[in-house]
């Protein structure tokens, strides 16, 4: 497989988000869904992001496209696509982009196609916007389309309508969609979630294989770490709201820095090996809105310090990726003592099992 | 499995008639039938866990409904301790008591408007289980230390719980009238892994400690591999492999037990290019002749075309079965999945 091969140009980051805040105004106050994300996505590079539902993954692509749902805004940072600055662009111009260059995948096939109009419209349609082709050239570019994303006697089935598909014919339709205009950039949303096993498999093939072929990068939202592992060759981890680890696929997955990256990939049963009892993270994830003030992964940390609950780290070199942990830091005091019986976080309750491992 | 297996299950079928719109009903047209389960058999003896395993609209968990008699069968039996439980009159307070269910999303099987303390106590006075109201509140309190909450969590509603949490209610409820055999319906699928692995944990402890059985419905199986003593494998309505977990994962004999185990995205498969496999499953309402499986098996031949393979004994000491006339004529042999090797 060629999982290391891509270091050997440095490519150049096409994708650059920094310190980006979202936040919702409520009858409550402001709530803040995501506190500084940074992330960055080079060409032709499939980037996983992962974690746990409300961590903020879903929100993060949005928010690179320009379709967060008011009154959700972006509160501060930068979005840089291509070595120019897209957020605060335009509805207009963001449009030119979003399609055009940036190609979207949404988990549900169902809702992102409409159901009144034939596939082949619906493709030709896209395809006429964002390039300046006719409408046989649009029409032969949509077969063409279909063809690669596997979908069988592709001119016959132009005429055809979105429920006239299974779930896994449907979302390498939608893959024909984002591909359309060749764009630089996938945001991939979840993209088999809602998909079998077995279907699962050949859509990710199709999109590893896609992606090759073009050279087109992909971000790749994801709650489920099997599908990263297989897939992305670097991944984010998100947590509360901000990405707390960023390293290779490998590294991740086998030798986490950060303590929640660790135990996420812990709690995950795999094939491999059978254990008596899955090792556990105690609690669960902050809702948003009660974030603690210092890490905010220190109310469930095994090596929570003062230090942590005080202030929040900034990324820096763990093991061998990047972790926003404070054990990488030379201000991270040494001796054990100082870790107490955690003070309990804003959500009532104990969502602790009693022992573990 | 000599002695009297907790449960028994002979023949279970279901097939629910679709209705028709009416113009066709007025053309004479007869009713479609969709066999949701057609034809399953298994046992299952007391402490074990045998999970049902298979890809969404197989079956797996119309299987689990019909076992705690929510839907009536159309064919077939249902034993508990060799007593036929099949119909409604059969089912006696003594046998419901001893069956209960944990069902996928705790947010829809709670009442939203009732008292955590009350949800759990319900089976306890239903079934008539303390004595006095100071009983079964000193049961709930118990029930609710368990499953790892705290006492004074009964006062409060299901809203105020977290994902996790509520399927700990749901399971404390469960155990309320002190069951033998609880039927799980993918407990853990609407949960995050982290919050997954400590509900396992939880199961997995709360067998140990009781003696449960548990019946496993679930579409994952690195979960179904870390929680099953067996595995039954069901593609359209029926069981086309029934093995130990062990010999299951490391020698898979049916086709489709290969491809699923073949194309599980998993933790040890970095890097990993797939194979994909060809077709999809097909609908129930009409599925094809012969052995289900045919039109994406490899290893299909005219006789899986045209006659229905049945579940033998397929060698080797565990006794697994597998439906394929391919592994019965010896035209394929279990091919060891990716082992302990990778991992």
């Amino acid at each position: 497989m060629t999982g290391g091969t891509t270091s050997a140009l440095l490519p150049r980051t096409l994708l650059d988000v920094r310190d980006l805040k979202v936040g919702l105004p409520t009858r409550r106050g402001h709530l803040s869904i995501l506190n500084g994300v940074d992330l960055h996505v080079k060409e032709g590079e499939v980037l996983g992001v992962v974690g746990e539902s409300g961590a903020g993954k879903s929100i993060t692509g949005l928010a690179v496209i320009g379709l967060l749902e008011p009154p959700a805004r972006i509160d501060d940072g930068e979005v840089w696509f291509d070595g120019a600055r897209i957020d605060g662009l335009s509805g207009d111009a963001l449009r030119r982009i979003r399609g055009a260059r940036i190609g979207v995948i949404f988990q549900d096939p169902l809702t992102s196609l409409n159901p009144l109009y034939t596939i082949g419209f619906q493709l030709t349609e896209t395809i006429r916007t964002h390039m300046d082709l006719g409408a046989d050239a649009a029409e032969k570019r949509a077969v063409e389309l279909l063809d690669e994303v596997g979908i069988p006697a592709a001119a016959s089935r132009l005429g055809a309508y979105p429920h006239e598909f299974s779930g896994g014919m449907r979302q390498r339709v939608v893959i024909a969609l984002a591909l359309c205009a060749n764009p630089r950039l996938i945001i991939a949303d979840e993209p088999t979630t809602a998909l079998d096993v077995s279907i699962q498999a050949q859509i990710i093939g199709v999109l590893k294989r896609l992606c090759r072929e073009h050279g087109t990068a992909v971000m790749l939202i994801t709650h489920d770490m099997g599908v990263i592992a297989e897939t992305a060759d670097r991944v984010a981890v998100m947590y509360a709201g901000r990405v707390i680890e960023d390293g290779t696929v490998a590294e991740v997955v086998r030798n986490a820095s950060h303590p929640y990256s660790h135990g996420l990939m812990g709690s995950i049963p795999t094939i491999g090996e059978r254990v008596g009892r899955l090792p556990q993270i105690r609690g669960a994830m902050p809702r948003v809105g009660a974030v603690p003030v210092g890490c905010a992964f220190a109310p469930r940390c095994p090596e929570v310090r003062d230090l942590c609950r005080a202030e929040r780290p900034a990324m820096m070199d763990g093991r061998t990726t990047s972790a926003a942990c404070w054990q990488y830091s030379p201000r991270w005091p040494d001796r054990s003592g100082a870790a107490g019986p955690e003070a309990g976080i804003g959500t009532a309750g104990a969502e602790s099992a009693a022992a573990d491992g | 499995m000599a002695e009297t297996a907790l449960l028994e299950v002979e023949d279970l079928a279901v097939h629910f008639r679709l209705p028709l719109p009416v113009a066709e009903r007025a053309m004479g047209r007869r009713p479609k039938v969709l066999k949701a389960v057609d034809g399953v058999s298994f046992a299952i003896g007391k402490g074990v866990t045998l999970s049902v395993v298979g890809e969404s609209g197989c079956g797996k968990s119309t299987v689990a409904r019909l076992i705690a008699g929510l839907y009536r069968p159309t064919r077939g039996r249902v034993a508990i301790d060799g007593r036929d439980v099949t119909a409604a009159k059969d089912r006696t307070r003594a046998i419901r008591r001893r069956l209960t269910m944990i069902f996928q999303d705790p947010q829809a099987s709670l009442n939203p408007r009732w008292r955590v303390r009350d949800i759990i106590a319900e089976p306890i006075r239903a079934f008539g289980i303390a004595g006095d109201a100071r009983e079964t509140g000193r049961q709930v309190d118990g029930l609710l230390e368990q499953v790892g909450l705290a006492g004074a969590d009964g006062e409060k509603y299901p809203h105020e719980f977290s994902g996790g949490q509520r399927q700990r209610i749901s399971i404390a409820r469960a155990l309320a009238s002190k069951p033998d055999l609880i039927l799980c319906d993918e407990p853990t699928s609407a949960l995050d892994v982290s919050v997954q692995a400590q509900i396992l944990n939880l199961m997995r402890d709360l067998q140990d400690d009781l003696g449960l059985t548990y019946l496993f419905i679930s579409h994952d199986l690195a979960v179904v591999h870390h929680m099953s003593d067996r595995i039954a494998v069901m593609y359209l309505g029926r069981f086309v492999e029934v093995a130990d977990a062990a010999a299951l994962f490391a020698a898979p004999q049916h086709p489709y037990t290969q491809l699923l185990l073949e194309t599980i995205p998993d933790l040890g498969m970095t890097g990993r290019d797939r194979e994909a496999v060809a077709g999809e499953v097909p609908s129930p309402i009409d599925p094809p002749s012969g052995c289900a499986f045919h039109p994406r098996c490899p290893h299909a031949n005219e006789r899986c075309r045209t006659e229905r393979p049945e579940l033998r004994t397929a060698g080797g000491p565990d006794g697994a079965t597998v439906a394929c006339h391919a592994v019965e004529e010896g035209r394929i042999v279990g091919a060891p999945a990716r082992g302990t090797a990778d991992g």
